[in-house]
């Protein structure tokens, strides 16, 4: 009714331009869909197979037929919190000062080689842990880290080789420096110049200013920039699939081997036949339903912090 | 008119971009073999086929293939999508031939059709590739030990049991670095039987197939991967095709049993194992899993097979095959040992050609017998 209302109206560009975007909108929802359905038939083999054991059993048994998730969860979610937990501060912190603190000119220069560093293939980021951290942190960073009270954490524990879980972390929190430096760099930068010329005007120092004055605005859309980069961090593949020594065990150290959903797809895929194919595939689901997982809970923790101050800013 | 300058191109780009998805349709349904060379002449061969299959072969017969076409016309398209895949491929005939490190079993030949036989080209060695400062080219090992290594029983490099077959070598008490393929692999099938074969604790354990589940040790994707592993970590041992290990110049262990006789892979020692080793009438075997012994006979050896039937529809097209199958077993031999494959011995080869000479399709034999028989 309405199409044809406008349509007498005249104003037929309109009309096409709107039924043209409703129908591009559309399509995401469709792709979604379809991803979703395509991995949900796709995986019926290995479903009606293992059940929902599958989830948390960390059998891996190529020979026998015996898969599980448990083992390729676990890698991801580590190997992903810990390069959040490496790259979060920093990444916020360099926001911080490129906003806050930094010259125009340096803020220009340093604002490129953030984006840069976005710029890398992934491939490079492997190539890189690869043939230049692994052996820096096997023969600087670990010895120290075991000679120190540290060493003595089991988390911490074990021969360093090169590739493992502590690896693929810090080339993971390199990675994803980026997304969160320039996300929340937006985020810091759109908080008023009134709110800060206020608190410098009461006295505050720069410190102060930006811990009450700009973190409480800007501090949904830090998390957001902060959720953006885990989310990034899951899914990463070909740097991981170099690094991490591709074993699926539920590892006590961060130097040991591990594997995560990406890498062990990755990995496998090509080789793949018969039931390993349909295991494989029901990783990717499991894999999607985490990224979606990790991006709902961002949007009720930003929805539930931002009710705080009002006119908070959202990533 | 400025409004409807306005979304003549973006209605435009709508219509192209629907006729690209037109496009991509298609070309998806052509998923069939071209056979081009005309199905009612029959005396001919087809000038193009598609073949797919195992990536470890794959370098080889790129070369092979290309001078096939240079001789004989025929063009064969080779993918090189890992050895399930060619078996997938065959077994659906959307390829003319296939090609895998690891035999078809029963079920796959059933689905297959068609009689389908396995025709073995070159054969590879598997080298234990290690990195040890001191031991420069000179380390012995038996199947026993490196099991134990890859099970993570021995875990240090001046283990008793490495030391006793090593008397004059220098060994380090670190760790071993222990580094296996985390993909599906040929290589491995080819390194896992041989332990099988040699040791009941690995055979009852993980076993012997191209993926396993391992007890110990660093995964890297692809012999490439290993051999840079290997490479970049003091310490470590890890196993690649043995062209792999040449041209990385990695040093390989001598492998041997009990005392003496330990032999370093190479081309020669390679095909003396499969002259050597006792193999089924099909030729569907890993013939590392038969532990071949003997003088100069390295035991870590396996075969690369094409896959073929012996009953195809199109005769201008199992023509084509059974051309480029003759090719690769006779006149590309060697050319395989310059690669640093290993080229099969005459007795394999006899084989092979009583396979080729059975190809059959619309009633008549597909080789024409221009070459003559080893």
């Amino acid at each position: 009714m309405n199409l044809l209302k406008r349509i007498r109206r005249g104003h037929t560009s309109d009309t096409i331009f709107a039924f043209v975007a409703l129908l591009f909108g559309l399509s995401i929802v469709v792709i979604m869909g379809g991803i979703i359905f395509q991995l949900w038939l796709q995986s019926s083999v290995a479903r009606s197979e293992f059940g929902w054991s599958f989830l948390w059993s960390a059998a891996y048994r190529p020979g026998e037929n015996e898969y599980g998730a448990l083992t390729f969860i676990y890698g991801t979610l580590v190997t992903a919190f810990l390069a959040i937990l490496l790259a979060g501060p920093v990444g916020v912190g360099i926001a911080a000062y490129l906003v806050e603190i930094a010259p125009d000119r340096v803020n220009r220069i340093l604002g490129f080689v953030v984006e840069l560093l976005a710029a890398i293939p992934s491939i490079v980021y492997g190539l890189w842990g690869f043939f230049v951290l692994a052996p820096f942190l096997r023969d600087y960073v670990v010895p120290v880290i075991q000679a120190s009270p540290l060493g003595w954490l089991p988390i911490f524990g074990g021969t360093f080789f090169g590739p493992t879980v502590f690896t693929a972390s810090i080339v993971l929190a390199v990675m994803i420096l980026p997304t969160v430096a320039a996300v929340s760099r937006d985020v810091i930068r759109a908080v008023p110049q009134d709110q800060r010329e206020g608190m410098l005007a009461l006295g505050a120092t720069r410190w102060e200013m930006f811990r009450q004055a700009v973190l409480p605005y800007a501090g949904s859309g830090v998390l957001g920039a902060i959720i953006l980069g885990l989310g990034r961090a899951a899914g990463e593949t070909m740097a991981v699939t170099f690094i991490i020594g591709n074993s699926p065990r539920l590892f006590d150290s961060l130097f040991d081997q591990g594997a995560t959903l990406a890498s062990i797809i990755a990995g496998q895929f090509p080789e793949a036949g018969g039931i390993l194919l349909s295991v494989l595939i029901e990783l990717g689901l499991v894999l999607f339903i985490i990224t979606i997982l990790i991006n709902i809970s961002a949007r009720l923790i930003v929805s539930l912090i931002s009710r705080s101050p009002r006119g908070g800013i959202r990533a | 008119m400025s409004g409807v300058a306005g979304w003549k191109p973006l209605a435009a780009a709508v219509v192209l971009s629907f006729a690209v998805i037109g496009c991509g349709n298609t070309v998806g349904e052509g998923g069939a073999p071209q056979a081009q060379g005309g199905k009612g002449g029959g005396a001919e061969a087809a000038q193009s086929i598609n073949a797919a299959g195992a990536s470890f072969p794959a370098p080889f017969y790129t070369a092979a293939f290309q001078e096939f076409a240079e001789e004989s016309g025929i063009q064969v398209n080779y993918q090189s999508i890992g050895s399930s895949g060619g078996r997938e491929q065959f077994i659906q005939k959307a390829v003319a031939f296939g090609a895998s490190d690891a035999p078809m079993d029963e079920e796959e030949e059933q689905q297959a059709g068609g009689g389908p036989r396995h025709i073995a080209t070159v054969g590879g060695a598997v080298c234990a590739a290690y990195n040890l400062e001191d031991a420069a080219d000179m380390l012995n090992l038996t199947g026993d030990v490196l099991a134990d290594i890859y099970l993570g029983n021995i875990t240090t490099w001046d283990d008793p049991a490495i030391a006793e077959l090593n008397p004059d070598v220098q060994l380090p008490s670190d760790e071993i670095a222990v580094v296996h393929r985390s993909d599906g692999s040929g290589t491995t099938e080819i390194f896992t039987s041989y332990l099988a074969a040699v040791n009941p604790a690995w055979e009852g354990g993980p076993g012997a197939g191209s993926e396993i589940r391992w007890p110990t040790g660093i995964g890297a994707d692809g012999n490439e991967g290993v051999a840079g592993q290997v490479q970049q970590t003091p310490n470590s041992i890890g196993y690649v095709a043995y062209e792999y290990a040449a041209e990385n110049d990695l040093n390989c262990a001598a492998i041997g049993e009990g005392s003496g006789n330990f032999v370093e892979p190479s081309v020669e020692t390679a095909e003396a194992a499969i002259a050597a080793a006792d193999i089924p009438e099909d030729l569907k075997v890993v013939v590392s899993s038969t532990n071949p012994q003997g003088e100069n006979v390295y035991p870590i050896t396996g075969f690369t097979w094409l896959l073929v039937r012996t009953q195809m529809e199109d005769l201008a097209e199992c023509k084509a095959v059974a051309e480029a199958a003759w090719y690769l077993t006779h006149d590309a031999q060697s050319r395989a040992a310059e690669l640093n494959y290993v080229p099969v011995p005459d007795n394999v080869v006899s084989r092979d050609e009583e396979f080729i000479r059975s190809m059959q399709a619309e009633g008549q034999p597909c080789y024409g017998g221009g070459g003559e028989t080893t």
